[in-house]
């Protein structure tokens, strides 16, 4: 990036210069994003939905990306800034790998997502805002870890789950009613299909599983063994299943009173 | 005040080409080769650290023998032309061909220019296609030329001698343990003739394969893995000796 920063700095979307605009522009935006950790790993997932204004802009983006072989990155915001910021990132964590011969720690590729996204600060206050959610095995640690982030770049790690996005706190609070520190893989692929299903239930700018078009969430697993996103029928298998609990009981699962 | 020399330009360019030959010569040689899913890479190098052979691009491979520095130097340099392309334009626009233009630019800037020092590298550039047919690989020695090879290729210090046992045995749909056993058997080989044993921890030894699923090729083959493969060429080799030793044999009168 440095290096880019130096020969053509055109390409950072940092270095361009914003054209003076009044209001807000309208671009399309990407909306919710979950994570969730279980023992050996972390699943990270997001909706296939992209507005703009009140108009359904996209109805099968995809908002997850594989950062490298041990993270991923979904993203929320303006669809055009955060898959280029997304590009830029897989591009350094790949550079840097080649370069010195061995992967960036966990905490080091959070940083420098941490960086990209502040440097992107003079468009968020224009309303192009980019906010995304950092999930990856550390490998030293043997163990998932989520970060979450704010316009300005600040970081935060998460404990055991996280969302962001504009269904994100019907997310998060589906989440913390169904969340286990024990959960299996399966169960944990579950938890956040169940989790977006709730977002889209009351946010009108997250997309449910769409049957009829066959669009599914995009969920992916970090383990051991590396990324993994789950195949279109895995997504669906698990989006079916709630969907047919749901048409009992619309609202899901219900958690314990007491 | 003293009068420079007259120095004719053929005798300038035959004596740096004389003196990157030697720098080269001194380092070991490695070698190239294609197999059936993809390229192998194998050399002796004692070092665990120091790669000879490293990832350019998603099927863009780098090998070289000489000075460390320098090739180290190309190899960055490698590294931010192909990630620069893939990033302004397509992962697919990075390619071999395109990358070897520029080392044998540099190189040949490098060696002409009468302030600097030749450098003392000899580069590999191999690229794995879809298709065995579709692999390319490019020889670069030290004055910036480029030579287009096929089936093996091989650079360091008796690279003429290696590359001719390699061109008699090298055969199209090698498997992976037969194409590395021959390497080994070709690297082996001293300059007088005579045969020596490299252990399995002095070789460095990395392939592009075609049929990892994932977008890069690069794999480095270390430990238990490269002996297993070692084991299963010498089986192989061994069933085969009786036609292998005849060759030999007649290749000795």
């Amino acid at each position: 990036m440095d290096f880019l920063a130096e020969h053509q700095p055109e390409l950072l979307p940092g270095n361009r210069q914003l054209p003076p605009v009044q209001g807000v522009v309208e671009a399309p935006h990407g909306t919710t994003i979950v994570a969730v950790t279980f023992p050996g790993g972390v699943v990270l997932a997001g909706d296939r939905r992209a507005t703009m204004g009140n108009v359904i802009a996209q109805r099968d983006i995809e908002k997850v990306f594989p950062a490298d072989e041990y993270s991923a990155v979904g993203i929320a915001g303006t669809a055009g800034l955060a898959v280029e910021m997304v590009k830029l990132f897989q591009l350094e964590l790949e550079h840097f790998e080649k370069v010195e011969g061995t992967q960036l720690s966990l905490e080091g590729k959070a940083n420098r997502l941490s960086t990209m996204i502040r440097s992107n600060l003079g468009m968020a206050m224009q309303g192009l805002a980019v906010v995304p959610l950092f999930a990856g095995y550390d490998v030293d640690r043997g163990k998932g870890r989520i970060f979450s982030y704010d316009v300005t770049g600040g970081r935060s790690e998460e404990q055991s789950y996280a969302a962001t996005g504009s269904g994100s706190i019907f997310a998060r609070g589906a989440m913390k009613k169904l969340y286990r520190d024990d959960l299996t893989e399966a169960e944990a692929t579950t938890l956040v299909v169940q989790a977006l299903y709730d977002a889209a239930d009351d946010d009108s700018a997250t997309g449910g599983p769409d049957v009829a078009r066959r669009i599914y969430p995009i969920v992916t697993v970090i383990t051991e063994d590396g990324f993994r996103r789950l195949t279109d029928d895995e997504a669906s298998g698990i989006a079916r299943s709630i969907l047919e609990r749901r048409l009992e009981h619309p609202d899901g699962p219900r958690a314990a009173l007491l | 005040m003293s009068t420079p020399f007259y120095v004719s330009p053929q005798q300038a360019m035959a004596d740096r080409a004389e003196y990157a030959r030697k720098g080269i010569a001194r380092g070991r040689s490695l070698v190239v080769l294609q197999y059936t899913d993809g390229i192998v890479f194998v050399g002796e190098n004692p070092s665990r650290a120091l790669h000879k052979f490293s990832e350019i691009y998603d099927r863009i491979g780098f090998a070289a023998a000489g000075k460390y520095n320098e090739y180290e130097n190309l190899r960055i340099g490698g590294v931010r032309y192909a990630d620069l392309r893939g990033y302004t334009y397509d992962r697919d626009d990075v390619t071999a061909r395109g990358l070897a233009n520029v080392y044998a630019q540099t190189l040949g800037t490098i060696f002409s220019s009468s302030g600097e020092k030749p450098y003392e590298v000899e580069l590999v550039v191999a690229e794995v296609g879809e298709t065995p047919e579709q692999d390319q690989m490019y020889r670069l020695p030290h004055d910036g030329s480029i030579v287009d090879e096929h089936g093996s290729v091989a650079v360091g210090g008796n690279a003429e001698q290696i590359s001719s046992y390699l061109d008699q045995r090298h055969r199209d749909g090698m498997t992976l343990a037969e194409a590395l056993q021959l390497a080994v058997q070709a690297l082996s080989r001293d300059t007088n003739g005579s045969q020596r044993e490299i252990p399995a921890e002095r070789l460095e030894v990395a392939v592009l394969d075609r049929t990892r699923p994932q977008k890069r090729k690069f794999k480095r083959i270390t430990g238990s893995q490269l002996s297993r493969l070692l084991e299963r060429g010498a089986a192989g080799g061994a069933a085969e000796s009786g036609a292998g030793g005849d060759e030999a044999g007649s290749d000795a009168e």
